[in-house]
């Protein structure tokens, strides 16, 4: 896959709480912290934090960032229905799609390529638990996109989870690598 | 780093040792910051029981020699006009940020808007000075807090720091400076006596010396008109020196106090005023129209208040049309029309909570030089995103 090298805009999507945002910044740091790149992440929110749909725009880019939201998706995450109803516009005529296989079920494909992935599941049952549901998309993201490079990308999420739940982070990003990769075919 | 975190940090490279606030979306985050990082460097964080407190207590730190800082979104904003206008009357250098959410009352608390800009102006009764600036980047953020400091402690006046949701909470690559690059202005002290000492003095300088509290000195402060001690006084002529000395500090200062950038306007055939988060939706549609071979070019003030009108005549004179982009229902657009007589003037303005799309400046511009919009107008509500 070419990725826009000046612009290349990324959105995530899902419910106060998945984590979405902070997965976003996470992927803005590791550009600007450890490839040396331009990015931009820029959340939204409404007044009810927990369970209300978010999303993040992340842009990533060689050259200064002028403006912060994203005018034309090259690849979109919905972690839930409610999120991807509200927020899967402006998408470019061939952006990539990562949906959640069971939290998404109705999504317009309109000729664009949609990935599915269980990755709360994965998360919630596999991993054991649903807050690391960021950094399996994290991982699968990135293998997807190759936007970043995956040890850059764990460099910035092992500045930002706790200690103690390092080696679980660590194990949810490789399993969505894995995951992203099998996706990839 | 976000826009507030770096409002934060760069609050303390000023000398920022005093924080007072009440918590409200969206700039939460740099009260967070100031609790986690005020005390490792000897300072106090302290989270008042509301607006107007938070308002009341920086006006008693900086008086006992702090720098102090609060910061507040629009219905904060509102609670602390009263103290805010204290602080100017009583010349107490302090900064006020204000991280623009939708309005009016407590409108759209997590979604961005500039409807404050006029409020930062007149928000408190009376005639009085202020100093208000609005960076558009984070690095420039970072510059204008530790400026806000600085002008504040300099002419010993509240200092009030514009923001928006989009900025506060947006992270990009931010230029920290070396504590070595900035430049740290600290309130000048009297050199006189304690028992000779005037600190509202109006005849020898504009902004007269400053004693802190608790070194000796002692004064009376209070938000009545005062004589040159600080005690209450309704001598006409007093009372005439003081005010006119109060609005002089600003006034006869305004060419340090003012910043602006002007981008691509020497060849430009249109112009466009835009500042803060609108900004950057100006400058990515002049990126695109100029690809386009539209010549297009930028004013920006940095310094919304002293407005740099001056400055803004002169270099957009020659255009063809001046676009104001605001994200509000048309403010600095008002004082825009004050100083500009003959270009005509297009406002674009959006009040939906939503950032402004640089495609819809493209579209306005490009209508105007087909000829589709009609001048002259009076654009506030015509031209609506």
């Amino acid at each position: 896959m070419s990725i826009r090298r000046d612009r290349y805009e990324i959105r995530f999507s899902g419910e106060g709480g998945q984590g979405v945002i902070l997965g976003g910044a996470i992927l803005a740091e590791a550009a600007i912290l450890h490839e040396g790149r331009f990015a931009v992440q820029s959340p939204q929110y409404g007044s009810r934090v927990r369970g209300g749909p978010t999303k993040v725009d992340v842009i990533i880019s060689d050259l200064p960032i002028l403006f912060p939201r994203a005018t034309k998706i090259d690849f979109f995450l919905a972690l839930a229905q409610m999120s991807y109803n509200k927020y899967a516009n402006g998408l470019a005529d061939d952006a990539v799609l990562l949906i959640d296989a069971n939290l998404v079920p109705n999504v317009n494909e309109n000729g664009r390529y949609v990935h599915r992935l269980p990755i709360v599941e994965i998360a919630k049952v596999e991993l054991g638990n649903e807050v690391l549901s960021s950094s399996v998309a994290l991982g699968a993201v990135i293998a997807l996109t190759g936007i970043v490079r995956p040890d850059a990308a764990w460099k910035a999420i092992e500045a930002r989870v706790p200690a103690k739940v390092k080696e679980l982070n660590r194990k949810a990003f490789e399993r969505g690598l894995k995951a992203g990769e099998s996706l990839k075919g | 780093m976000s826009g507030n975190a770096v409002i934060a940090e760069a609050a303390i490279a000023a000398g920022c040792r005093f924080y007072a606030g009440y918590p409200i979306t969206p700039s939460s985050e740099i009260a967070a910051v100031m609790a986690e990082e005020l005390p490792k460097v000897g300072g106090v964080f302290i989270q008042m029981e509301d607006e107007i407190a938070s308002m009341g207590a920086i006006i008693g730190a900086s008086l006992g020699g702090m720098k102090a800082l609060t910061a507040t979104s629009g219905p904060g904003f509102s609670l602390k006009q009263e103290n805010l206008g204290f602080a100017c009357m009583a010349e107490v250098p302090c900064v006020v940020v204000n991280v623009m959410r939708g309005g009016p009352s407590t409108g759209l608390p997590t979604l961005p808007a500039q409807g404050d800009v006029m409020q930062a102006r007149w928000g408190t009764h009376g005639d009085h000075p202020i100093i208000a600036l609005y960076p558009a980047d984070l690095t420039e953020m970072y510059w204008q807090t530790v400026r806000a400091f600085n002008l504040a402690e300099k002419y010993r006046t509240p200092v009030i720091l514009l923001s928006d949701e989009l900025l506060g909470h947006m992270s990009e690559r931010v230029e920290i400076p070396d504590a070595s690059e900035l430049t740290i202005i600290d309130r000048r002290k009297p050199d006189v006596a304690p028992d000779q000492y005037l600190p509202y003095d109006v005849k020898t300088e504009l902004v007269p010396p400053m004693a802190n509290f608790f070194e000796g000195y002692r004064y009376h402060v209070t938000g009545l008109t005062h004589d040159e001690t600080g005690f209450p006084t309704e001598d006409p002529d007093l009372a005439e020196a003081q005010l006119r000395r109060l609005m002089l500090k600003v006034s006869a200062n305004a060419d340090d106090i003012m910043e602006w950038e002007e981008d691509g306007l020497a060849d430009a055939e249109v112009a466009i005023f835009a500042y803060g988060a609108a900004a950057r939706s100006a400058r990515a549609a002049i990126a695109e129209l100029r690809a386009a071979g539209i010549k297009v070019g930028l004013f920006r003030p940095i310094t919304i208040w002293p407005f740099p009108e001056a400055a803004l005549v002169k270099a957009v004179s020659h255009a063809k049309a001046l676009f104001v982009v605001e994200m509000n229902m048309g403010q600095m657009i008002r004082e825009v029309e004050r100083g500009i007589r003959d270009v005509p003037i297009v406002g674009i303005h959006k009040v939906s909570g939503q950032p402004i799309d640089p495609e819809e400046i493209v579209l306005t511009v490009r209508e105007f030089l087909e000829g589709k919009v009609t001048l002259p107008q009076k654009a506030v509500y015509q031209m609506s995103v």
